[in-house]
């Protein structure tokens, strides 16, 4: 919405202060989603109701699993970790209009990267080697996400569905890797890469049962945020998500731009996979592909791919993942309940885009004049 | 293993008989998705749709002893997702492939959840017919054991692909796809047209899934489809909104499909996991060789989201 996007001070000599429309037109972005959420949730509550279980022990017991205690907020914390990460490879591409959906094939090679190169390198010291993992896992995830957007410019290939795709082929990559050559015959029942030595595991922060990946996924959000809006690169892709051929008659090397977003995008999921086998597992196997990739596309979309927001979005996300345990437990329900929860979250969200520039208390265009100047910008 | 006793034929002789048994599921999805998408609208979702019709196939045959009673009732949850994606989807702002993949998610999901209790009882089969009863070889009779729905499949293939050139129906739906602004210069609601249109493929991809419970793998778990409702989207693209294209291109990716555990039956295990992944690999590599960054696609509908 670029809707009267004139100087404040204008405004405020219409009669109402400059600030007030400030928060009004920043009230939307927050408001909007945050009532969605609600419903999302009254309707689960329904559902709930439904098959004959109890709405409200539902939200209490979710709510004691998610943040109830100081044990169950560093559960949501730790979960949170790898869907920041995943929510930027879906956030990133989508400020060029790409919608970007197979994150997971990029967590999972990420991971297993990290894995033969954390093996490999086995006796080197290990500040180089948990560098050295890092650079892997991005590098894996960078090139195949990376590929889906060089496919998507160069060869006008569905981003959506090659993603998708992609990151099936990538689960069966892992699969034979695992299987195969890089297989640890010592793991029987669950093949497993042969697992990292104690020193090139990755620790949690001090004082907290968390390990260091929720910094480096904060880290990472921060970086995109600045990346996004205050650099000419996030400035061209803006204009490039907006429309191509304009970007392109400006001169914008768009090309170069999607590969390089989507390669950012890709390492960053990379890197989660990277974290989940340093600090979580110790090797990389099919625990790899626990679902983060899918559940990273909802906290991209209900963060409105804004990096910053996707913080406080993941955690929230993370402590309804952290919360399944519990519910599966005390209430008897299936461990897809949650899916069924974040799923219709998920419709509600993308239902609410219809009602952005609808609502006259967020539009202070709207506030003077009379509602014939609707839609004229 | 008899395998051993017509050799190397057994191949191309499973992976014929795999083709028909697997691409029954890629037939109904993508015929589905191919009215869908020539009304002008893509919906990513049949893939959750195709999960939960399985889901409720197994369980109504569960329930009622009766494999139709299933199918039907799959059909149906199928046609309400549909129209739950092309209601949705009209309304301003909101996008038709995102819509998709928040159904993708939520229609497994469901299925997940309500089809929990039904992963250890077994259900009543649909039938099948020995086409292969003139052979002696077991091979030959397991490829050719055709099920009913295969040639169903085979059938609206035909009659969609000439419905879509001679009846008004067919010329309505093709009028919306290639322009709204047409549509309505000729009294047509655009939104309807796509509701209905999102309505049938639904209905289809949920036959599709009853196939999948019903009849191969035959038995419900959360594993049955990996991506088949979509890789039938992509079918769609390569096939060129054109239903006849669809049976072939399903055909192939049902031989896609059977190529890892044939070549498995005669003892090839090396690359298991890769021969696995051949049908992504190979709906990979068509898309990538039909597209073109300079033109449209032939045959593609001008409203449609994916192309442009």
């Amino acid at each position: 919405m670029v809707t009267g996007a004139g100087v404040p001070a204008l405004f405020g000599a219409k009669g109402y202060p400059a600030a007030l429309e400030w928060i009004a037109r920043r009230a939307e972005a927050f408001v909007i989603p945050l009532v969605a959420l609600i419903v999302g949730m009254a309707l689960f509550s329904l559902f709930i109701a439904l098959v004959g279980k109890s709405p409200i022990l539902l939200y209490e017991t979710m709510w004691r699993g998610g943040f109830g205690s100081w044990f169950s907020i560093q559960n949501s914390l730790s979960r949170a970790a790898p869907l920041l990460l995943a929510a930027l490879c879906v956030a990133l591409p989508a400020r060029l209009g790409l919608v970007v959906i197979g994150g997971e094939g990029a967590i999972v090679l990420g991971g297993v990267g990290a894995a033969a190169i954390g093996v490999a390198l086995s006796g080197a010291p290990s500040p180089i080697v948990i560098l050295a993992m890092g650079v892997a896992g991005m590098a894996a995830g960078g090139i195949w996400i990376g590929a889906v957007g060089a496919l998507r410019h160069y060869r006008a290939v569905n981003e959506t569905i090659s993603s998708l795709l992609m990151a099936y082929i990538a689960i069966a990559l892992m699969n034979q890797l695992v299987e195969g050559p890089l297989r640890d015959p010592a793991s029987l029942n669950k093949p497993s890469t042969q697992p990292l030595a104690g020193i090139y595991r990755i620790g949690n922060i001090p004082g907290m049962d968390v390990h260091w990946g929720l910094v480096v996924g904060v880290v990472a959000c921060i970086l995109s945020w600045v990346l996004i809006e205050k650099t000419r690169w996030g400035f061209a892709a803006r204009i490039a998500g907006g429309n191509v051929r304009a970007a392109q008659v400006q001169g914008l090397a768009v090309g170069p731009l999607i590969v390089g977003f989507t390669a950012l995008a890709g390492g960053f999921a990379g890197l989660a996979g990277m974290l989940e086998v340093a600090a979580v597992q110790g090797s990389a196997n099919a625990s790899l592909a626990a679902g983060y990739g899918y559940t990273g596309i909802l906290v991209a979309f209900l963060a409105r791919h804004n990096p910053l927001a996707i913080i406080p979005v993941a955690i929230l996300l993370g402590g309804i993942d952290a919360s399944g345990g519990l519910i599966q437990r005390r209430m008897d329900l299936p461990d897809a309940t949650v899916l069924v929860l974040q799923g219709m979250i998920f419709i509600v969200i993308l239902f609410s885009e219809t009602f952005y520039g609808r609502f006259k208390a967020f539009n202070p265009d709207l506030w003077k004049r009379p509602d014939l100047s609707r839609g004229t910008a | 293993m008899d395998a051993t006793e017509i050799g190397l034929w057994g191949v191309p002789l499973a992976i014929l008989g795999g083709a028909i048994r697997v691409s029954t599921p890629f037939i109904f999805v993508s015929l589905g998705e191919a009215i869908t998408e020539r009304s002008g609208r893509i919906n990513l979702g049949l893939e959750g749709t195709l999960v939960f019709g399985a889901m409720t196939a197994y369980a109504v045959a569960v329930m009622t002893n009766s494999p139709w009673l299933g199918l039907i009732a799959a059909a149906f949850a199928g046609l309400c997702f549909g129209l739950f994606h092309g209601w949705i989807c009209k309304f301003r702002g909101v996008n038709d492939i995102a819509i998709g993949i928040a159904l993708m998610l939520f229609g497994s999901g469901l299925a997940f959840f309500l089809g929990k209790p039904f992963i250890k009882p077994k259900a009543p089969n649909l039938p099948a017919i020995p086409f292969g009863s003139w052979s002696d070889i077991p091979q030959v009779q397991a490829a050719l054991d055709v099920n009913v729905l295969f040639l169903i499949g085979a059938v609206l293939s035909v009659i969609l692909w000439w419905a879509f050139r001679n009846t008004r129906a067919g010329l309505i739906v093709r009028v919306v796809g290639d322009s709204s602004d047409a549509a309505l210069a000729m009294g047509l609601n655009p939104d309807t047209v796509r509701l209905l249109a999102t309505g049938v493929g639904g209905a289809l991809a949920g036959i599709g899934g009853a196939y999948l419970s019903l009849y191969y793998p035959g038995s419900w778990t959360e594993r049955i489809s990996s991506g088949q409702g979509l890789m039938a989207v992509a079918l769609v693209i390569f096939a060129r909104w054109n239903p006849l294209g669809c049976f072939a291109a399903a055909l192939l990716f049902g031989g896609a499909g059977a190529l890892g555990p044939a070549l498995q039956s005669v003892g090839v295990t090396q690359g298991y996991y890769l021969f696995y992944a051949a049908p992504y690999i190979l709906t990979l590599i068509i898309m990538i060789a039909t597209s073109s960054p300079t033109r449209s696609l032939a045959g593609a509908p001008g409203e449609l989201s994916i192309t442009k």
